[in-house]
């Protein structure tokens, strides 16, 4: 016992470690940057990144390329003298059917039918999800049932019968009528979406919110809501990107002048009157992918962080 | 009626197929401190949540300060409740915690100020008071949200298994202060725990729990010294009661249990009713109610041999094979025994607890 409690003679001194110290390994274990394992994890990454980058790198070259040097048929050579012109042509002239007006016209007929949806899609469905977790209501379960089963059944069987429901609702045609669809449609992934999460968020805040006298709307607002914060980013960009980039529903339920711009962008694309203009239709493609990519980019930290709430927890 | 703060009369709960609670009645006294005491799955949390409000009972009636609650809403029974959790709302601070209730029953601003003010002063959360609940230890939170039942200015107090998620140190602090708050404030407590300590230590009465039933509603002291069945006499106590199995026989003109050849005698022990000789029962021991002595002799000594010791700073605990058993004994932290030192084993009857080995009843 005595000498481990003794001053340690050597203490002071720097070289009595190294007669402390056998031969031999010690410290860190050096690993080789060439190491096999390293050149499988880096070579895989890698190619991953070129397979999906190269499409792009393609659209973007060759949209601000002029239809001369595009005819010369070097498609992954960078353009030799840089013009937007194709982008201008895609935002403001391009053709669709009757409209000479571009993409611009889609753009914001999508921004208003975006908007919108995602808005009551998710304040709808956040109540769902919370009066589903919390509230257990007499037919909870049955209710839950038939929305997830809603979510299996395909979409294609359900378009003629939604229009003519909009037909006799006199909503047919219009953004409003969309804006429904789409609502509808986003509901039952949003319900389960806010319901795992509002179950997963401690019972007892529920309990001490009722006991503190809080009712329904009360506690929603005051208590779930800011706690919920994550869930919502993530169904505001499932919902911003799906709607975004819907075709389907674009093109059944509304008329060509509400016609979003993905509907616009393939009217554009596959115009079959005059000269191919691969540069501009490159260009109309990636401004209208540009909305969804920005979300990404800007959520995308969000969205990892606010899944992972959902799933881990509880 | 008597006046009983809390009343639970004849209450059922049973989520479909299973029942959680069957037929319990329980009466609380003004400024009782009762502890619902069991193992996990046992129905106290239940009736906890039947008397707050939080779930609703399936028949029987609930009673608070006299009034038929039995359908009214938690915030108007007259509760305040602390959960295992803290359940403290994680977006206010600890001052906007407080004032939740307050501001949702709509006071008038200075009344929530002076309240706040009160539990705040009672707690010791002064310095608190700005910050978020994230900010703030185990304790601190758990301090919160006692202030939180606090401030609602209540008769009765709900204690969920308050300190289960605290540290060993931090528990036993705040133990001895819900104890304080409870001496000064007067209210009545309810206190739900699998803590058998907490329970001894806290309770005016105890009710041990089992399968929705209350196996005994006593004092700790009656609890702990008279167990009305093997299941309480079994929870209750740390190292747990020795437990043999015997047939009552008579030796020379006095009755004895007999286990495996080993005699002690019944003469000393309180039983409820005539012991019949020839019943089948199981003799309960606690481990500090046996003398290690080498020189006692008499009836009731038996030889033994040192198992395992444990020492445990103020005691030590000696495991021991008696009988072809093994059994554990109490003794001052002071009086060290090897292994395999042969002591000698004096039982002390007078305390000991003697069941049916079928019913399982004290008899």
């Amino acid at each position: 016992m005595a000498d481990t409690i003794a001053p340690n003679p050597n203490a002071l001194d720097p070289n009595a470690s190294s007669a402390r110290l056998a031969a031999g390994p010690r410290g860190k274990k050096p690993r080789p940057v060439l190491a096999p394992r390293n050149i499988m994890l880096y070579g895989a990454l890698i190619f991953a990144a070129i397979y999906y980058l190269l499409p792009l790198y393609v659209m973007v070259v060759t949209s601000l390329k002029g239809m001369p040097e595009i005819r010369l048929g070097n498609i992954f050579s960078p353009p030799v003298e840089i013009t937007f012109e194709p982008w201008v042509k895609a935002w403001s002239t391009a053709c669709t059917g009757l409209n000479c007006d571009g993409l611009s016209r889609g753009f914001w007929n999508s921004v208003r039918i975006t908007i919108p949806s995602t808005v009551v899609s998710i304040a709808i469905a956040s109540v769902n999800g919370y009066a589903l977790a919390n509230w257990r209501f007499k037919g909870a379960d049955l209710f839950f049932t038939i929305l997830i089963v809603g979510a299996f059944i395909p979409y294609q069987v359900m378009i003629y019968p939604i229009v003519i429901v909009l037909r006799e609702l006199g909503l047919y045609g219009s953004l409003t009528g969309l804006i429904i669809v789409h609502t509808i449609f986003g509901m039952p992934i949003l319900t389960l979406l806010f319901r795992n999460y509002f179950t997963s968020l401690p019972e007892e805040l529920f309990k001490a919110a009722r006991v503190d006298g809080a009712g329904f709307w009360m506690i929603y607002f005051k208590i779930m809501l800011p706690m919920a914060l994550p869930i919502f980013v993530v169904a505001m960009i499932l919902q911003i990107t799906g709607i975004w980039n819907d075709f389907l529903f674009g093109v059944v339920f509304t008329r060509p002048e509400y016609y979003p711009m993905t509907v616009q962008l393939n009217n554009i694309v596959n115009s079959v009157q005059g000269v191919k203009e691969y540069n501009v239709n490159m260009a109309a493609t990636i401004l209208t992918g540009a909305v969804p990519l920005f979300v990404y980019f800007v959520s995308g930290r969000l969205f990892v962080r606010g899944i992972a709430a959902g799933a881990v927890k509880g | 009626m008597t006046s009983n703060s809390v009343s639970v009369r004849d209450l059922s709960l049973s989520f479909g197929a299973v029942t959680v609670l069957d037929n319990l009645n329980i009466d609380v006294a003004d400024g009782e401190f009762l502890v619902l005491l069991g193992s996990s799955g046992c129905g106290k949390s239940t009736l906890l949540n039947c008397i707050a409000g939080l779930l609703d009972v399936t028949e029987g009636q609930i009673f608070i300060k006299e009034k038929n609650v039995t359908w009214e809403e938690p915030k108007d029974r007259g509760i305040g409740m602390v959960f295992q959790s803290y359940a403290l709302y994680p977006q206010m601070t600890v001052a906007g915690n407080l004032s939740f209730g307050l501001k949702v029953a709509k006071l008038p601003q200075a009344e929530i100020d002076k309240r706040v003010a009160r539990a705040a002063e009672i707690l010791q959360i002064q310095p608190l008071l700005k910050r978020k609940p994230s900010e703030l230890s185990g304790g601190q939170r758990q301090r919160v949200a006692i202030g939180r039942a606090l401030v609602r200015d209540v008769d009765v107090f709900l204690f969920d298994e308050p300190l289960s998620n605290l540290d060993a140190k931090l528990r036993s602090e705040l133990r001895v202060e819900i104890k304080r708050l409870h001496q000064s404030l007067k209210n009545t407590m309810i206190y739900v725990t699998h803590d058998q300590i907490e329970a001894l230590t806290l309770a005016d009465r105890i009710a041990v729990m089992k399968g929705g039933v209350i196996q005994q509603l006593a004092d700790p002291m009656t609890i702990y010294n008279t167990p009305e069945n093997l299941f309480v006499a079994g929870f209750i106590g740390s190292p747990s009661m020795n437990f043999f199995r015997g047939e009552i026989v008579e030796r020379d003109g006095r009755k004895v249990v007999s286990v495996n050849g080993v005699d002690l005698s019944v003469d000393s022990y309180k039983a409820r009713g005539p012991i019949e000789t020839g019943s089948q029962v199981v003799l309960g021991v606690r481990p500090e109610h046996v003398q290690v002595d080498e020189a006692s002799t008499g009836t009731d000594v038996h030889d033994a041999v040192v198992d395992i010791e444990e020492p445990m700073g103020a005691d030590n605990l000696l495991w021991l094979k008696l009988a072809g058993q093994t059994m554990s004994v109490r003794i001052a932290g002071a009086r060290r025994y090897a292994p395999g030192t042969p002591v000698r084993l004096s039982f002390d009857m007078g305390l000991a607890s003697i069941f049916d080995a079928t019913t399982e009843n004290r008899l």
